[in-house]
């Protein structure tokens, strides 16, 4: 099968070119960018004047529901809205259930996504058994099994000892950590940022201390182990300076913020809405400005949706009760280049962070257009005006809190491996 | 930016329809209630009437955290407005059998309930009944969490006007665990929207919002400066959880520092009333010579406090009423 797309603007992050040209396909690679080779006869020919094609995007941190006890959605649900949302590749955090501390999980994992056939998905190991922070996982074996990673999701190891050893381990044998910085007591029972909103609404409190002293305390380890490791989900101002500090001394410590800690504050759960409640927790103005300096200055690598899909149910609770999480898959690259409309993050910053950077820090192939990627890739329709709407969201969680959010610019098919994986219900006729 | 949702304690007429906090209620709305409760009492005997103004009407009282006082003074109140009343106390039932919050609620309103008066431990949980009740229903908050508890506070607004007047111009001190005080929390408010003069609050770090700024305080790490010329002293419980979270060493500590004694009273206006939401801990915020002196208002605020809830009930249903007839007529 071959695949020649023209009139294109093509943004290629790998290398910065930014051109209206032809893409050709074979199989599963680009064979051509720019010009179209004198003996490429297409099968198919696509002209895509006045839309952009783009690298799928790498989202570090997509929860999909499966294996899960009764948690909402699926792999394949998941490899459906990520397909949505230009996103041709993501990991998948170890909190599953059963726990990803056993090869069983990743192998159902990779067996599930390749049965579906609409994104890489790369499964991240348990750090520990269990997420218990005690004893290690078999990180060998997982790896083995086809982790990207080690992580330990949203349930960080509390003992200082046990996580040196973890980092010791982990660096022994190359393994990637992807850890969540969280004190989980001085996080205690809180739900909310420890700020005004938070005091007025007599809301349980989690200071920003609760992540920028695991933050130091990650890098000093980091540093002294020698562990690779990529911090997710930062959400304050001065995590961002710690990390912006440690990368000036030569550290090579990565990091990443989710979409919605760009657009959403604190200010946010005035009304105690649910759909609002994330971890770590919306924090302040601030907080949020200084993340988007961190995009800007390179500090931070990588926007993840930090998908969480959940049941309505889940939400439908008093807001201490109510589970975190947002459903964000069909929403990172909207959020992302809203940034570059208001002239924060330049086109090629937001796709670098989007997937070039990701992918890199994986060492996988990604975020390139080059002959010899694969491709995976979307087109984009920068004109194309759209509202969000939950109930058509393709994710099985409905849980978003951009409900009615209006949009310029929107996916307009994607590719996974040559493969046309997605394209808008209204074209389908 | 997200527009924030219409105030969901507002009716189409902008007239409360729910009471789940005092934030964003304006003057007149306060008064309105605070008038009306006087009215309640009879003005021969200083006793509290019986009348008809609920007749017909079912209000349920849903406890999902123990209390005495409040649900009591709840009953009383719904009982003097001729509502039929039902007592819940759902801490021992339905939700240990595992049946949704929700599902419990929209059981209780197809028994045919007209208001609920909630209490509940999660902040918020006011506003998340009110999002999902029918129509015709009214939510009562009366407590949730550490966020609001607006009846406790008003009937302590009660209670000051009747004793010092005007609550313009008046400097108040609130002291104690101001961090996990819902009643704290509704009483700012209360006394910002009132108009008051100085409002300070009381206590160690440990005990205090870490934006007390956002609240509209002043903040006092030391009692004799803080109830220097005041005209109101707010006493607040402190729970016995605080010592173990290293809040506080231990309850002599505090009431060496921060109990309420007739010397430490003395920094006050000479006229000041003392306060306390109940119920009292003496010798740990409060000494008993000064909570049965001659200054101490506390009993005083309980049987106001019968006064004011009927007036908030009164109020709220008096509102869904002008609004049914506004849609008639339309």
């Amino acid at each position: 099968m071959k695949l020649r797309i023209d009139n294109a603007r093509l943004l290629d992050p790998s290398t910065e070119q930014d051109i209206t040209a032809s893409l050709c396909v074979e199989g599963n690679r680009i064979v051509a960018f720019g010009k179209v080779p004198d003996d490429f006869k297409a099968d198919e020919a696509i002209d895509a004047s006045g839309l952009w094609l783009m690298p799928g995007l790498v989202d570090l941190q997509v929860r999909t529901g499966e294996p899960g006890d009764n948690a909402c959605g699926t792999v394949a649900s998941e490899a459906r809205a990520a397909a949505a949302g230009g996103v041709t590749t993501f990991c998948v955090p170890p909190d599953t259930w059963p726990v990803a501390d056993t090869p069983a999980v990743p192998e159902l994992i990779r067996r599930r996504a390749r049965q579906a056939g609409q994104a890489f998905v790369l499964p991240i190991a348990a750090l520990t058994q269990g997420l218990e922070g005690e004893r290690l996982a078999p990180l060998h074996a997982l790896k083995n099994a086809g982790c990207i990673a080690a992580s330990q999701a949203n349930r960080p190891i509390r003992n200082a000892l046990t996580l040196r050893n973890a980092m010791e381990y982990a660096a022994s044998h190359n393994v990637r950590l992807m850890l969540k910085p969280l004190d989980v007591d001085l996080a205690d029972s809180g739900v909310a940022h420890d700020g005004p909103v938070a005091n007025r609404l007599g809301l349980p409190a989690i200071p920003a201390s609760a992540e920028t002293t695991a933050v130091a305390t990650l890098l000093l380890l980091a540093e002294e182990t020698g562990a690779k490791i990529h911090l997710n989900a930062l959400s304050c101002a001065r995590s961002v300076e710690l990390v912006r500090d440690a990368k000036a001394r030569g550290l090579a410590v990565t990091c990443d913020v989710a979409a919605h800690q760009l657009h959403l504050s604190e200010m946010d759960l005035m009304d105690f809405n649910p759909l609002f409640k994330v971890l770590p927790p919306l924090r302040s103005l601030d907080d949020q400005r200084a993340l988007r300096a961190g995009l800007a200055d390179g500090t931070i690598d990588c926007i993840i949706s930090d998908h969480t899909p959940l049941y309505a149910d889940d939400k439908l609770l008093p807001f201490p009760q109510s589970k975190p999480g947002i459903s964000g898959l069909e929403t990172l690259l909207s959020l992302t280049l809203r940034l570059v409309e208001s002239g924060e993050l330049t086109l090629m910053q937001a796709l670098k962070a989007l997937s070039r950077n990701p992918a890199q820090l994986l060492g996988i192939d990604g975020g390139s257009l080059q002959p010899g990627s694969r491709a995976s890739f979307f087109l984009y329709d920068p004109d194309a005006r759209w509202t969000l709407r939950a109930d058509a969201l393709l994710s099985a969680g409905k849980n978003t809190p951009f409900e009615g959010w209006e949009f310029s610019g929107r996916v307009v098919g994607t590719w996974f491996l040559g493969k046309n994986v997605f394209k808008p219900a209204s074209q389908d006729a | 930016m997200r527009l924030t949702e219409p105030d969901i304690q507002l009716n189409a007429q902008k007239k409360l329809r729910h009471l789940l906090t005092l934030e964003g209620l304006k003057e007149h709305q306060l008064t309105e209630i605070l008038d009306l409760a006087e009215t309640f009492f009879d003005p021969a005997t200083g006793d509290l009437k019986k009348v008809p103004l609920l007749r017909g009407k079912t209000i349920m009282n849903v406890f999902f955290e123990p209390s005495t006082r409040t649900r009591t003074t709840f009953e009383i109140a719904e009982k003097r407005l001729s509502a039929d009343v039902v007592n819940l106390n759902i801490a021992t039932s339905a939700t240990k059998k595992g049946e949704s919050l929700l599902d419990t609620l929209w059981n209780l309103q197809a028994m045919g309930a007209d208001m609920f008066v909630i209490r509940h431990a999660d902040s918020g949980a006011a506003h998340f009944f009110a999002r999902h009740v029918a129509p015709h229903v009214h939510v009562l908050n009366a407590g949730d969490g550490r966020h609001a508890h607006p009846s406790q506070a008003l009937l302590d607004m009660f209670t000051i006007r009747k004793h010092k007047g005007d609550i313009y111009d008046l400097k108040v001190a609130i002291v104690g665990d101001i961090l996990h005080s819902r009643v704290a929390r509704s009483q700012i408010q209360a006394l910002s929207i009132l108009g008051a003069r100085e409002i300070r609050v009381i206590g160690p770090r440990t005990l205090m919002p870490s934006h007390p700024e956002a609240l509209g305080v002043h903040v006092y790490h030391d009692m004799d400066r803080g109830l220097e010329d005041v005209d109101v002293v707010i006493m607040l419980r402190l729970q016995n959880e605080r010592m173990s979270g290293a809040r506080l060493p231990s309850e002599k500590e505090f009431f060496r520092l921060y109990g309420l004694t007739e010397k430490r009273l003395a920094r006050a206006k000479p006229d000041a009333i003392v306060m306390h939401p109940g119920p009292i801990n003496r010798g740990v915020e409060i000494d008993s010579a000064v909570a049965d002196g001659p200054r101490s208002v506390i009993l005083d605020q309980v049987t106001n406090g019968i006064a004011v809830r009927m007036a908030i009930m009164a109020v709220i249903f008096s509102n869904a009423a002008q609004l049914q007839q506004q849609e008639r007529e339309a």
